[in-house]
This record gives structure tokens, C-alpha cells and sequence, in this order.
């Protein structure tokens, strides 16, 4: 007998949230792998421009993603401040930059509403829905869509 | 995974070394084919492979390979027991056969059906062969696997013209057991071969209630009387090899003589093993112990397999581990110790054990170019058939070793060139009649390690190559302008640019067009270079310079445009500071350098990644001189160098994707990952298309 925290564990989702400007933005815990302060990234020729460089992680080489820049907000001048969340899916290592990580929080699945026609298409491409919770609103964004694919470089 | 593909995986992994066994005992049997001294231990050895992996498909069911192999087998077995003598003919038969069982081997492993790539037609010739006469040979084909076959053969030597008594002493061991055979079957297969009687001396049969049921308590003695002839009897035991001890005795010899019987090579392999211990050997043991020559095989070096990944996670950490030395060595630098310091002295002993390291952990990953180049022994086979030419394929140094994502990537440019040697290097056997050589031709394969790189030559002895011609199919394609002069050697190169093709018919073989810059491109991807090089009449040669391996490389760290970055040392030809006089501009933007009255385009590296928009002030900058794959060396212009060490290559493809102009990344000694350039592709990336002609003109200056 499946007993009602069980279901109700299933049904959560959990999130860390952080700033990209003013904005409040979310991934999914499972992809995140680590956080880290910002350390100046070596840069890659012919790389978009939301693209910062590459990063030495413990030997791993990780192309770091300006969250706000992808996110059409505006590039981000990075400083010690800033940090890096670093993803991971399907076996691709991303950091993205942050203005700050705020929390780490659980919601319900069903919390998650879909995108409001309101957001402009750019940003609105890149998130999967939004969560209100007490006076603010959370967009959860779609890694899928924000890391850029491997082999999409090609063009110079 | 499941056990049962734990075990079929490991049956494909011995697949591989009883193919590359095969491979080489046809090879020696094809090299002392005219000899009248015909190997007997090679023909067995060939017999065993097979045998092998019939027995190991019968296992898993895979039916088209046991049925092959078996053919092949019977065909092998007849010439090891001398009743077919191994012709030309034969032999070739053999190696086609033997590549069939490596098609079939390997569909097998990737799990295809089989049954439509069973090659009827050289199951048929090697029927033939098996069966000369009557067909009394072949074995019923249901009998595959681990039942003995009875192959009658009437052997040259010492035929017994009458009937003759032996006496067979057989012990089984726990082993033999163990491995599910039975002495009963065997006992009943002498009993096929003539009149006979077992006794079984059970005088060390201990009481009931001492005996251990799993040990063996009972010597069984046999007395054959048979016209067969001694290794008849030998080879029911064949299958118990190592397993039991055995002695067989002609009653007539022990009488007659107090020497051990004269045997055939074959029987002398077959050695009583293990004797057990309660047996204490009297006299006549040791008279009847057959054999006395023990002939302990020179075993082969004890190897482990190992998961390919862990390997290449073991180098993983061992370039963490340089990494991490480069890091250490700069924290000590700074802190500015003495250089008699104590912790110097380790510091110098840890570089000195991790660069150890790092060579035995390439060594690991190196293997042998013979399983490649027994590949291209194969391509040339099929090439020269297909062709109508009488090919020789020679190898030599098949033993160098190589890292084996080396060798895995060297297989497509090889087989091109050597399928190119075939179709245009060795001319036909009337060309070759006319020319006054040999009719068959001859294509050499080798390897060697020439100043810690591997030099692959492929070379063989037919026309040359046709440098009129050349010229003539460039200038016509336009690659080349009509009144360039070139070099010799200029025009060799030429074979090299995309698109050109001298056949004048597309053939099968080759003839496309897009064999020679293919494998340039590929050699190069690997951090190697080509190099072509003819004598008119007397053959090609084709010489491929590669790295040992791909996951450290010789760098030169350069500064551009307030970047670090990493050129390969390979590709430099050298470096120099150039005069401002020297640096001619010609319309805005192209830069050349004059070096040696020879006048080379100059490629600002800042430029080329973005990094500045103008050219920099090249007379404060350093020149690298590279090779480019048109043979036309480019000078990369850098603000500085600063270093020059081995680097740790780490991909960028993984977690981000190809850049163009930059071949990977690598980690320096402060933690920053520095980019290593393509120089190749960062000069194609500048250079304009088709600019080809206007550079040939340049050389002439």
C-alpha cells in the first residue's frame, strides 16, 4: 500500500531558484551539479555572444552560458560576485551565470503554470513555465533550450 | 549484462586473437609454401584457431560460423595430417576462408543473421579440397563441437603393414571430468579402431568409507590391436590433451628395441601431464612414458584484458596528475624557494615520476600495428583480385606499437593508399614483363618509431607516378595555372588537392577523386603529416608521420593578442622575428614576410579568432612558420612566445562543440585553460578559396 507522502514525494519538485538581473529564475536540483563563484573564463573564438568562454573544472573543460544574455536581458559585466551553477544534461557540462543563487524550495508539480502569452518570444523560449509563490514569480527555465547543443557551433 | 554475455563477449575477444593466429600461421605457411620442410606445428596451430572457434559458435548456436569453420577445418586437418599438400592454391583458398571466418565472426558479434553472408561458393571450394577422393574424410556435419572426429589417414612414414598390439595407459584427472568429457567415449572410439580389451586397476581404490567421491582412483590399461597407426590412436585423445596422463606403446617396439619409439612431430606434442602422485614410476613406466621430449611451450607473456573505459580513465587521471605538476611547479615558483630547497629536490623527483607514469600508461594503451596491418594484408588480397594483378603484400616492423586510437583511425587512409598502390602503382603483369621486372608486384608495409613519432610507410614497386600526367589533369581541372612551374616533389604534392583524379576509368578500387585528400586530412586530424615521394619506374612510396599518441602533444605557448594559446610543435617549421623590411603588404590587407628570397603570406593569429580587428604591428611580433597542407608554408604571426612544454590535450567537443581553427584545449600550470590551434584550419579559415594559383605565382619570386 502506497502510503500518501509517498505520492505526495513524487509529486514535488525541487528547485534552486536564483537572480539573472531583477528576475527570479528556477532549474530543476537534478541537473544541477555545482555552485561556484565566478573565476574569469578563457575566451573561445567564434563563440556567440551569450557564450563567456571555458572554465577549468577539476580538469573538465565547461563552456560558461550568460544567463542573461541568452535570456535577452542584457549582457552581464561578471565580477567576483557573480556565480556560476554549474548543469548538467544529456552527459553536456554547461555553467551558467547568475547574479546570485536565493534559495533551494520545493513546489508541487502542478504549481508550475504555463508560460503567460505576455513574455517577449526570446526570454519565453527559453522557460518551460512560471510558479507564483507569496508576491513573486519564479520562471522555470528549459535547459534544453538555453545550453547550447554540441555540434550547433559549427558556423563561425 | 547477463553471465551468458559476459561469456560470448569474452569468446569474441578470443575470436580476435585466434583470427590474428590464423592470420599469421597462413602467413608463414604462404612465405615456406615452395619449402619442402612444411611446417607440421604451423598447420596445427592454423587447425587449433579454427577448432577453436567452431567449438566456441557451436556454444552460442551460430550456425553459418560453425558450418564454415568446419568446412575449413576438415580442409586443415587433411594438411596437417599430410594428405593434401598445401599448394599456392590451396593456401589461397585458406586465406580467403580465413577472411570469411573474420566477416563471419564479426557479424556474429554484432548480432546480425548470417546466413545470407555465408559464402556457398568457398564453402564448395573448400569441400573440394577436403574431400579428394571419395569422401570418406568429412565428418557428418551434426557432429560439430567437442565429439572427437575420426580422420582415417595413411600416413608416408612408417606405415605399420600388419597389425600391430598397443598398449594405451590412460589416468584421467579431476579436470578432465570437470570439463565434461567421459573416458567411456574415448574407450569406445579405440574400440572403433580395431580389436581391443580395457582392464581398469582399481588397486588404488581406497575403502568405502575413505573414498572421496571428485578423486580419481582408477588407472584403466588398454590393449588395441589395430592396423591403424600410432597417432591414430593419439588423436582420440586429442581432445583430452593436458587432461590425463597417457602413455602409448607399440608391443613390437618394447620388444624389439629399448629405445622409445620414433613418433611423428605430432604425437611428441601430446605429453603425459600430469602424473598423479600415488603413481610411482618403475622401469617400464618410464620405457612406456612416450614422448620423452617434454615439450613445454614457450608460453606467451601473462596478460590481463581490461575494460578499455578504465584505461582511458587511468589516462584521464594521469593527465590530472601533469596538470596538477605544472600547478605546483608555478605555487613554488612564486613563493620564490631557493632552487636548493628541499621541497625543489621532490618536486623535481614527482615531475620525474609522473612523466614516468604517463609514458607506462601510454604503453598500456599502445598496441601492435599487426592487427592492422594483417587488415590491409586482407585489403590488398581482395584489391589485387579485383584488380587482375599478381600483388605481394610485405610487412615489417608489425610489432611497433601505437596508441590505439592511432591505429583505430589509421585503418581508412590506409586502406586507400593501399588500395591505390594496387590499382595505380603496380602495373599489370604485361607492363611489368615489358619493364623487365618480376610479374608479381610487390607492396610494402611498414612501421617503425623514428624520433619518438611512428613512421608508416607504404611503398610499392610498380610505374611510379606519371608527373606529366599530373600536370597536365591539374592544369586541366584548373587546379593549377597552365605556364606554373613546379618541382618534382610540388607536383606529388598535387595528388593531394581535393578533386583531383588520374584514372582515367572509375573503378571499383579507387579512382573517385577523393582518396588522396581524404587521407590527408585524416593523418593530419591526428596530428600527422604526409609525405609522397616516386621514382619514375621504380615505385612510390607513401610515408605517414604520426604521434604515438593523442592525449599529451609538444606545444608551443604563445601569447596572442593578450590570449594564451597553444601551437603544436610538430606543425612549426620555425620561428623567427622578422625585419621591418622584410614585411611587404600587397593590396591592403596581405601581408607577406620575404625570408630567404622567398616571399610567405603572414596570417595575424589575433585577427584570425577575433581577438583584434586590424593586423597588429608585425615587426614587434613573432613568426611561426607552418607547414599547410598545400605544402605552402604560412607564417602565423603571434605577439609572443612564451614557453614550450608538453601539454595535456582536452577535448572541447564534449561539453561544447567544435571551434573552428582550434584542434582542442589544454590546462595550464596557473589552472587556465589555454586553446590549442589547428594551424591548418586556422589558415584555411583565413585563407580565401581559390587563391591557390595566385600563390603558385608567388614562388617563382
Amino acid at each position: 500500500m502506497q502510503s500518501a507522502a509517498q505520492i505526495s514525494q513524487a509529486d514535488l519538485r525541487e528547485l534552486v531558484t536564483f537572480k539573472v538581473g531583477e528576475q527570479d529564475y528556477c532549474i530543476d536540483i537534478m541537473s544541477v551539479r555545482e555552485i561556484r563563484g565566478w573565476t574569469p573564463a578563457t575566451v573561445l573564438p567564434y563563440a556567440p555572444s551569450y557564450v563567456l568562454g571555458v572554465i577549468n573544472l577539476r580538469g573538465t573543460i565547461v563552456p560558461i552560458v550568460d544567463l542573461s544574455a541568452r535570456l535577452n536581458l542584457g549582457r552581464s559585466e561578471p565580477d567576483s560576485r557573480h556565480v556560476v551553477v554549474i548543469t548538467a544534461i544529456n552527459n553536456q557540462m554547461v555553467g551558467l551565470l547568475v547574479n546570485s543563487v536565493s534559495d533551494i524550495m520545493s513546489v508541487n508539480r502542478s504549481a508550475v503554470q504555463p508560460v503567460p502569452e505576455a513574455a517577449s518570444e526570446a526570454t519565453g523560449a527559453h522557460i518551460e513555465g512560471v510558479i507564483a509563490i507569496d508576491d513573486r514569480m519564479l520562471r522555470v527555465i528549459d535547459l534544453q533550450v538555453v545550453i547550447p547543443s554540441i555540434g550547433e557551433r559549427e558556423i563561425g | 549484462m547477463t553471465k551468458i554475455d559476459d561469456i560470448r563477449d569474452t569468446f569474441f575477444q578470443e575470436c580476435d586473437d585466434l583470427l590474428e593466429a590464423l592470420n599469421d600461421g597462413l602467413g608463414q605457411l604462404g612465405d615456406s609454401a615452395d619449402d619442402a620442410a612444411f611446417d607440421d606445428q604451423t598447420v596445427n596451430a592454423v587447425f587449433r584457431a579454427v577448432h577453436s572457434i567452431k567449438g566456441g559458435a557451436a556454444a552460442f548456436a551460430l550456425d553459418s560460423l560453425v558450418k564454415f569453420s568446419h568446412h575449413f577445418e576438415s580442409v586443415l586437418d587433411l594438411m596437417r595430417s599430410g594428405k593434401v599438400q598445401p599448394s599456392i592454391d590451396l593456401l589461397k583458398i585458406c586465406q580467403k576462408a580465413a577472411d570469411h571466418l573474420t566477416d563471419l565472426v564479426a557479424s556474429a558479434r554484432s548480432g546480425n543473421d548470417q546466413t545470407g553472408l555465408y559464402d556457398q561458393d568457398l564453402a564448395a571450394k573448400l569441400l573440394a579440397f577436403g574431400n579428394p577422393d571419395s569422401g570418406e574424410v568429412a565428418a557428418p556435419e551434426q557432429d560439430f563441437g567437442f565429439v572427437p572426429m575420426i580422420i582415417p589417414i595413411s600416413l608416408d612414414f612408417d606405415t605399420p603393414t600388419d597389425t600391430s598390439t598397443f598398449i594405451i595407459k590412460f589416468t584421467a584427472t579431476y579436470q578432465l571430468f570437470a570439463n565434461g568429457n567421459d573416458p567411456v567415449h574415448l574407450f569406445r572410439e579405440l574400440a572403433d579402431l580395431g580389436e581391443y580389451s580395457v582392464t581398469a586397476d582399481t588397486s588404488e581404490l581406497p575403502d568405502f568409507d575413505d573414498l572421496k567421491w571428485d578423486d580419481i582412483h582408477i588407472k584403466w590399461e588398454i590393449r588395441l590391436t589395430t592396423a591403424r597407426h600410432l597417432s591414430d590412436i593419439s588423436d582420440v585423445f586429442e581432445f583430452v590433451d593436458g587432461l590425463c596422463a597417457l602413455s602409448i606403446l607399440r608391443l613390437e617396439d618394447e620388444l624389439a628395441t629399448e629405445t622409445p619409439p620414433q613418433l611423428p612431430d605430432i604425437v611428441q606434442q601430446k605429453t603425459a601431464l600430469i602424473a598423479p602422485a600415488a603413481q610411482t614410476p618403475t622401469d617400464e613406466d618410464q620405457k612406456l612414458q612416450r614422448g620423452t621430449t617434454e615439450k613445454i611451450s614457450a608460453s606467451p607473456k601473462a596478460s590481463v584484458r581490461v575494460d578499455l573505459d578504465l584505461v582511458d580513465k587511468l589516462i584521464n587521471i594521469v593527465g590530472e596528475l601533469v596538470i596538477n605538476q605544472a600547478v605546483l611547479t608555478q605555487c613554488i615558483d612564486d613563493a620564490g624557494l631557493p632552487e636548493s630547497s628541499q621541497t625543489r629536490a621532490s618536486l623535481n623527483e614527482f615531475k620525474t615520476l609522473a612523466r614516468d607514469i604517463q609514458e607506462n600508461m601510454m604503453a598500456i594503451r599502445a598496441q601492435s600495428v599487426k592487427p592492422l596491418f594483417q587488415r590491409m594484408a586482407r585489403i590488398a588480397r581482395e584489391a589485387s583480385d579485383i584488380a587482375g594483378k599478381s600483388v605481394r603484400f610485405e610487412t615489417l616492423g608489425e610489432t611497433t606499437e601505437v596508441d590505439r586510437t592511432v591505429i583505430e583511425r589509421l585503418v581508412d587512409p590506409l586502406t586507400h593508399i593501399i588500395r591505390n598502390s594496387v590499382d595505380h602503382g603496380v602495373e599489370d603483369p604485361a607492363r611489368r614483363r615489358d619493364a623487365g621486372k618480376t610479374e608479381t608486384g610487390c607492396i610494402t608495409l611498414s612501421a617503425a618509431h623514428r624520433s619518438g613519432r611512428v613512421l608508416i610507410e607504404v611503398s610499392d614497386d610498380g610505374a611510379g607516378i606519371n608527373r606529366p600526367k599530373v600536370l597536365e589533369i591539374a592544369v586541366s581541372k584548373g587546379l593549377i595555372s597552365a605556364d606554373a612551374v613546379l618541382s618534382d616533389s610540388e607536383i606529388d604534392q598535387l595528388l593531394f588537392l581535393p578533386g583531383f583524379s588520374t584514372a582515367k576509368v572509375v573503378t571499383n578500387l579507387s579512382g573517385r577523386g577523393v582518396g588522396m585528400d581524404v587521407v590527408r586530412s585524416a593523418i593530419q586530424k591526428l596530428g600527422g603529416r604526409v609525405n609522397i615521394s616516386s621514382q619514375p619506374g621504380k615505385g612510390t612510396t607513401i610515408a605517414f608521420s604520426l604521434p604515438l599518441t593523442l592525449a599529451v602533444l609538444d606545444g608551443m605557448v604563445v601569447n596572442v593578442a593578450g590570449q594564451t594559446m597553444v601551437v603544436p610543435i610538430t606543425a612549426i617549421i620555425e620561428t623567427l622575428r622578422p625585419k621591418a623590411e622584410d614585411i611587404h603588404l600587397i593590396g591592403a590587407e596581405g601581408y607577406v614576410v620575404s625570408i630567404r628570397n622567398k616571399l610567405i603570406p603572414i596570417i595575424d593569429l589575433g585577427q584570425v579568432f577575433g581577438h583584434r580587428n586590424q593586423v597588429g604591428r608585425l615587426s614587434d611580433m613573432v613568426l611561426l612558420l607552418v607547414e599547410s597542407d598545400r605544402k605552402q608554408p604560412w607564417a602565423l604571426a603571434v605577439d609572443g612566445i612564451y614557453d614550450q612544454r608538453q601539454v595535456v590535450i582536452k577535448s572541447l567537443e564534449n561539453n561544447y562543440g567544435h571551434v573552428p581553427g582550434v584542434a582542442a584545449a589544454t590546462i595550464l600550470g596557473d589552472g587556465k585553460i589555454a586553446l590549442i590551434i589547428d594551424p591548418e584550419e586556422a589558415t584555411e579559415r583565413y585563407r580565401p578559396q581559390g587563391q591557390m594559383r595566385q600563390l603558385q605565382g608567388l614562388e617563382e619570386v
